[in-house]
């Protein structure tokens, strides 16, 4: 009898023991395509920025190039002016990123804790700045930021009708330290909620140990909410730097990073002739396969600060949203 | 009124006042006024003059255009909020299905959530519109990449199709599942905030729930269904409603009113649009949210 009990049992883990195995190699089959198909686009961007021009027409090379060059990165950062870009973008990326935070911060911390007339009303608002279309705001907002004037201010001082501020890094910076620029509705809500999380008694000890509401704020609430400022400090930085709406709106003549990889493969066409050493009107074309390895490098180079500081931050992304209590 | 003599509860709410006070002014001046401004201009004819501009009341006029004469306005909100309503559903599954998979514990984990998590940094519309760009120029035509984009990305879907049809699935309900084959490049990259949330709702599942479960006998497919899917249901809501505002943002409607209004120069035209895509946009979210709050478990 109980040897038979002893097989039977055996035989049961073995076909667990089975299902298990099967179970995670389906998982890691699953998972390994699922990241291939995420950073295959980015492989092959780093292939062809090293493919040297003669490779371009031999078929039997796949991804691994025969002959290394950095032509194709020296030709892109010609073209997207690399460096001063990238420092003007990141310049504007942070500054906006540290408005947008701060301010949304306060809002956050406003709604949650104190129970002024309006709140629930003017915070139905802000979830309506969240679901309205950022579109219907666009021709307002142009005009708005061409005679930029608040309550004619300006006028009374100069006489001319307000000031011109387009193409100039203001009407972000506006916005976002008025904390309704890029998705600032969402990280309003996100702070919200953190703040809302936290345990009452912190505040009313430092109350009642004397320090003021905005003494408060400073010296206890924020240094222990580090999780929704990380999460929204990365994801402002992200979006900033992605974003093409505002920036096409408020500064499409400025030399920001989305605006003029977007713009990329024309300018390519363009300046690579001028670049490998022919003049405007020698009527010379560059070759269409030329062309599109430089656009190529050019998005990876574009990219490229995005996924170094994401390798170096990526753990947060994860543990912070955890921690806002976005879920809770 | 003096600070001093106030009750400390209207000080507590005075103060609220000033912590909201950068949102109000903005909200006030530079998201308030706007939204009313956009309303007026899509019932007026806006001129620019060299000082400011004017505005001359022409009742529906606008809407009428928007709806009857524009030749592509009707055409593009359709296509884009049908291809919205096919995607969410689509992006839905799979990032619950991804979250899911990335909660389990299985070596290179972290790798793993890293690559789940790289769409999120690279979903820009720069990229994109620059990828496009580049192809139309090696190609030279843009009529031709669609055909040409269509001919590398089946590879021999017809074959499915016939499987699937004869296994006897509906006609609908296939051509739904092919399109997510041959879409699955777009559904990956825009699903990252999306697992993340789920992500999110899954650790926060007490696993004394499952430990409990797993003593009464619960196989791990009925723990899916009475546990985790259950908990994670409130997050179900968000995630849609992020997934439809994350539409807008490259969506074609948005192209067409941004040249409606800047390269036409026809501004209330553009006012209107915006407003019809608005509504539009507010009553999906409005059912969308009615139809799921009654489904949903709130512990």
């Amino acid at each position: 009898m109980n040897e038979m009990d002893n097989s039977y049992y055996r035989k049961q883990k073995s076909i667990q023991r089975f299902f298990d195995v099967t179970y995670s190699i389906f998982r890691a089959l699953l998972v390994i395509g699922i990241s291939f198909i995420i950073i295959y686009p980015i492989l092959q961007k780093i292939s062809v920025a090293f493919k040297d021009k003669v490779d371009i027409y031999n078929p039997t090379i796949y991804m691994i190039p025969t002959h290394f060059t950095w032509e194709n990165i020296d030709l892109a950062m010609g073209i997207l002016d690399y460096f001063p870009m990238l420092g003007k973008t990141l310049l504007f990326v942070i500054v906006t990123t540290l408005l947008t935070t701060a301010s949304c911060a306060l809002a956050g911390y406003g709604f949650a804790r104190f129970n002024f007339p309006g709140n629930q009303i003017l915070f139905a608002f802000v979830v309506m700045t969240i679901l309205v279309p950022s579109t219907t705001l666009m021709l307002p907002y142009y005009l708005h930021f061409k005679n930029f004037d608040i309550l004619g201010v300006v006028s009374l001082f100069t006489g001319k009708s307000g000031v011109n501020l387009m193409n100039t890094y203001w009407p972000s910076i506006i916005t976002s330290a008025t904390a309704i620029g890029l998705k600032a509705g969402l990280f309003i809500y996100i702070f919200r909620q953190f703040f809302k999380g936290l345990p009452k008694e912190i505040e009313e000890a430092s109350l009642i140990d004397g320090a003021g509401g905005i003494q408060t704020f400073f010296r206890i609430m924020l240094p222990n909410s580090v999780p929704p400022i990380i999460t929204v400090v990365l994801f402002c930085f992200v979006w900033q730097y992605n974003d093409t709406f505002y920036t096409t709106l408020f500064m499409s003549g400025m030399e920001l990073m989305s605006l003029k990889v977007a713009t990329l493969s024309s300018q390519a066409n363009q300046f690579i002739p001028v670049l490998m050493g022919y003049s405007h009107g020698s009527g010379f074309k560059a070759d269409p396969n030329h062309v599109a390895m430089v656009v190529d490098t050019g998005i990876l180079l574009a990219i490229a600060p995005l996924i170094l500081m994401y390798i170096a931050v990526q753990r947060y992304f994860v543990e912070s949203i955890e921690r806002t209590g976005i879920v809770g | 009124m003096k600070w001093n003599s106030m009750s400390l509860h209207r000080k507590r709410s005075m103060l609220g006042f000033v912590f909201i006070a950068p949102w109000l002014i903005g909200f006030l001046f530079l998201y308030l006024t706007p939204l009313v401004q956009s309303l007026m201009f899509s019932f007026t004819k806006l001129v620019i003059q060299p000082v400011g501009y004017s505005l001359e009341p022409i009742g529906f006029e606008n809407f009428r255009n928007a709806l009857l004469v524009d030749a592509n306005f009707n055409r593009v909100i359709t296509s884009s909020v049908s291809q919205m309503l096919i995607s969410v559903p689509m992006i839905l599954f799979f990032s619950l299905f991804s979250a899911t998979l990335l909660n389990q514990k299985f070596r290179g984990r972290t790798l793993a959530r890293a690559i789940f998590f790289l769409p999120v940094i690279l979903a820009s519309n720069a990229i994109a519109s620059a990828e496009q760009a580049g192809l139309i120029n090696l190609i030279g035509s843009g009529a031709y990449l669609d055909e040409m984009q269509a001919d590398l990305s089946s590879y021999n879907i017809t074959s499915i199709v016939y499987m699937l049809m004869d296994v006897g699935i509906p006609r609908s309900f296939v051509d739904y599942i092919v399109s997510a084959i041959l879409g699955i490049y777009d559904i990956i990259t825009s699903s990252g905030v999306q697992i993340l949330i789920f992500l999110a709702a899954l650790q926060a599942v007490p696993s004394s729930m499952y430990e409990v479960a797993k003593m009464e006998g619960a196989t791990a497919y009925e723990c899916f269904w009475k546990i985790t899917f259950p908990m994670v249901s409130p997050l179900i809501l968000t995630n849609i409603i992020y997934t439809i505002i994350d539409s807008f943002t490259g969506s074609p409607v948005t192209t067409l009113i941004y040249s409606v209004a800047f390269e036409t120069q026809n501004f209330g035209l553009s006012a209107a649009m915006s407003w019809i895509y608005t509504i539009i946009v507010a009553l999906i979210l409005v059912i969308v949210g009615f139809v799921l709050s009654k489904r949903i478990h709130y512990n």
